[in-house]
């Protein structure tokens, strides 16, 4: 009897333990796929078609079924199983580490372009100069005071209120020295506009110079591309574009057919000048005692590349103590050197 | 900002720029909701409940712009530049298309993909009334139906709807905030949107019980015309830049068992000035030592 009864009660305390169980358990027969960085959950399994079918609260209550289903398997059998730990102490909230999600998405623009770097950089990459770090306050003798190195109050005095401009050695005694340097600034601003200018054009054409490429499709096209493409349209039809009706603005001569690339070969019995000159030309830098070769140029050339493959050599290691005046007491030979 | 013709002249504007440049790491995607010249009230509301949804990173226009974006696209890239957002949602009604709602993306402030979804049911926030979630949740997003996999255009639509509503990239996240969830479900041409608030309740074990409260704004909505973007395009979109790759640390292994194991690389040791135990009979004496040709003592270290 006892014994019976023992089996009845360890049955039942099972039936109800799996009821539990059942209310928190979700039977799927396709799992489902999780991306945790995005909170996103995707579930393959065909829903209920035909009972979706019929409209109003039976919908509801299927679609809301359905709803708890997936975000019990989301949130409870992956979002809580993430490593998790107590922001702020002991009494903060529990914060779960998120991975980095895995649904590709587009991006919003293309990635960034490394620029190509201006003339002084490549000047002071070929040198090897590096930056020198400032500090950013110059101790200002006349005010007895640490000053700006330049802006509001700056060390060298207000050059607004500058009393005394000195006439250098060699110039006119007439001249308004004042004048001189308000107009030396002036020179000197434009000048560094310009070469602002200068390397911005160059990033700007050196960013385009894929000629290989069909255009770019999201409209960053430029007048150049667009004729190069508008030309090799027009040269693609059966009679290479000879009969295409032209725009009203459009210029009318026709492009050479090789396009400028090919070699071209003059006429066997053409400009009879043109040849004879040609000739002597030949044999008068033939019989010259001049070399073709200018030696100065060359040896200038090897020299820069030389320094060019030093400067990217040593690059990795230290070099903060030799620098320019180390490497200038290296060579005793370079000509022409002015310390700045 | 390095391509600026016109360089800004306070720090201000600086900021502006910056944050409108590409970089390696992007901002988070702002959407921008219009209504077309003949919106009505339902699909006024929809973008009104869907701003709310996505607030802070959504921007609602007020005025009714006169457009048609699947005829030309030029005034929606012109307001994505000015306003800096990728994704748009326009809201339109006419009798051909009846509560007409266009989803899109843009690419380098030009349209990516578009899909016209028609609205057949809307339930708003303001009629199914209980307690809503805070502002700015990040939301929960489930898809089911195997037509997300299966139709080209839906998987474009999943993508697009994934994008939309992500909200802000966390590293980490508040367990006790993920309370708002949206499902997606695609059966017999139709696609329904429910949203729902998360409550747990107690089951008899220490694992909860999830229940759901319907909350948020829900749709029924119908795909009408798409406008894609074409495969390379899209391919294009899709590229990362290499920075982006998390560099592999090099000379780290492990094994099965989850031991990590380093790698050092010696050089070659001289073996004769090793340093080994102190042997006083080879302790060198005074006189030898100024023998020796510049010999420096090594400093005394402890021996491995």
């Amino acid at each position: 009897m006892a014994a019976v009864r023992v089996e009845v009660v360890l049955a039942a305390a099972e039936e109800q333990e799996a009821e539990k169980r059942r209310s928190i358990t979700v039977e799927k027969e396709l799992e489902l796929e999780y991306d945790l960085g995005n909170l996103l959950a995707v579930d393959r399994n065909p829903p209920p078609a035909a009972a979706l079918r019929g409209a109003g609260p039976r919908r509801e209550a299927l679609l809301r079924a359905l709803a708890r289903d997936n975000t019990q398997l989301l949130t409870v059998s992956q979002l809580w199983e993430l490593p998790a730990e107590r922001a702020g102490g002991a009494g903060g909230p529990l914060v779960a580490q998120l991975p980095e999600p895995t649904f590709r998405l587009p991006r919003e623009k293309p990635p960034p372009k490394p620029r190509p770097p201006t003339r002084w950089e490549q000047f002071a990459r070929l040198k090897g100069i590096r930056r020198k770090k400032k500090t950013s306050l110059v101790w200002d003798e006349q005010a007895k005071e640490w000053r700006r190195r330049w802006g509001y109050r700056r060390a060298g005095g207000d050059p607004s209120r500058a009393w005394l401009a000195e006439v250098p050695a060699g110039a006119d005694p007439e001249e308004d020295q004042f004048a001189r340097l308000r107009r030396e600034k002036r020179e000197r601003v434009a000048r560094n506009e310009l070469n602002r200018l200068r390397n911005l054009a160059r990033a700007h054409r050196a960013g385009r110079a894929v000629p290989a490429a069909p255009l770019h499709p999201t409209g960053h096209q430029d007048r150049d591309e667009l004729r190069r493409v508008a030309r090799v349209a027009r040269t693609s039809t059966a009679s290479l574009g000879r009969f295409q009706p032209r725009l009203p603005k459009e210029p009318a001569e026709p492009p050479s057919r090789s396009g400028g690339k090919k070699r071209r070969f003059e006429p066997l019995l053409g400009n009879l000048a043109a040849e004879r000159s040609r000739q002597l030309e030949l044999l008068r830098d033939m019989g010259s005692k001049k070399p073709v070769l200018d030696i100065t140029r060359a040896v200038n050339k090897q020299l820069r590349q030389e320094e060019a493959e030093a400067a990217a050599a040593n690059k990795g290691k230290k070099q903060s103590k030799r620098g320019k005046r180390g490497r200038r007491q290296q060579r005793p030979g370079r000509s022409g050197k002015k310390s700045g | 900002l390095i391509y600026c013709y016109r360089k800004p002249k306070t720090k201000r504007a600086k900021r502006f720029l910056e944050k409108r440049e590409p970089k390696l790491n992007e901002n988070t995607k702002n959407a921008m909701l219009i209504k077309g010249g003949n919106a009505n009230l339902t699909v006024a509301e929809v973008l009104k409940d869907i701003y709310a949804v996505k607030k802070p990173f959504a921007v609602l226009y007020k005025r009714k712009n006169i457009t048609r974006p699947f005829e030309d696209q030029t005034s929606l890239e012109f307001f994505s530049k000015k306003s800096d957002c990728s994704l748009f949602l326009f809201g339109s009604h006419n009798k051909k298309r009846p509560n007409n709602l266009i989803i899109g993306r843009m690419f380098d402030y030009h349209v990516l993909d578009m899909i016209e979804l028609g609205i057949e049911k809307f339930v708003s926030l303001k009629e199914i009334k209980n307690s809503k979630c805070p502002e700015g949740t990040k939301p929960m997003l489930i898809f089911a139906g195997d037509a997300f996999d299966v139709n080209e255009e839906y998987r474009r639509l999943k993508s697009l709807l994934i994008d939309f509503f992500r909200g802000p990239t966390v590293p980490s996240i508040r367990l006790a905030g993920l309370e708002y969830v949206l499902h997606f479900t695609a059966v017999d041409g139709k696609i329904y949107m429910r949203s729902y608030k998360v409550l747990l309740k107690k089951s008899g074990c220490k694992i909860p019980r999830i229940e759901l409260e319907e909350m948020g704004p829900s749709l029924d909505l119908v795909m009408r015309r798409t406008h894609l973007a074409s495969d390379d395009l899209y391919k294009l979109s899709l590229k990362q830049p290499k920075g982006l790759k998390p560099k592999k640390k090099k000379n780290i292994s492990h094994d099965v068992f989850g031991t990590t194991y380093g790698r050092i690389h010696m050089q070659k040791q001289d073996l004769s000035k090793l340093q080994t135990r102190k042997v006083k009979g080879l302790k060198k004496r005074p006189a030898e030592k100024s023998a020796e040709d510049g010999g420096t003592t090594p400093k005394k270290s402890k021996s491995a």
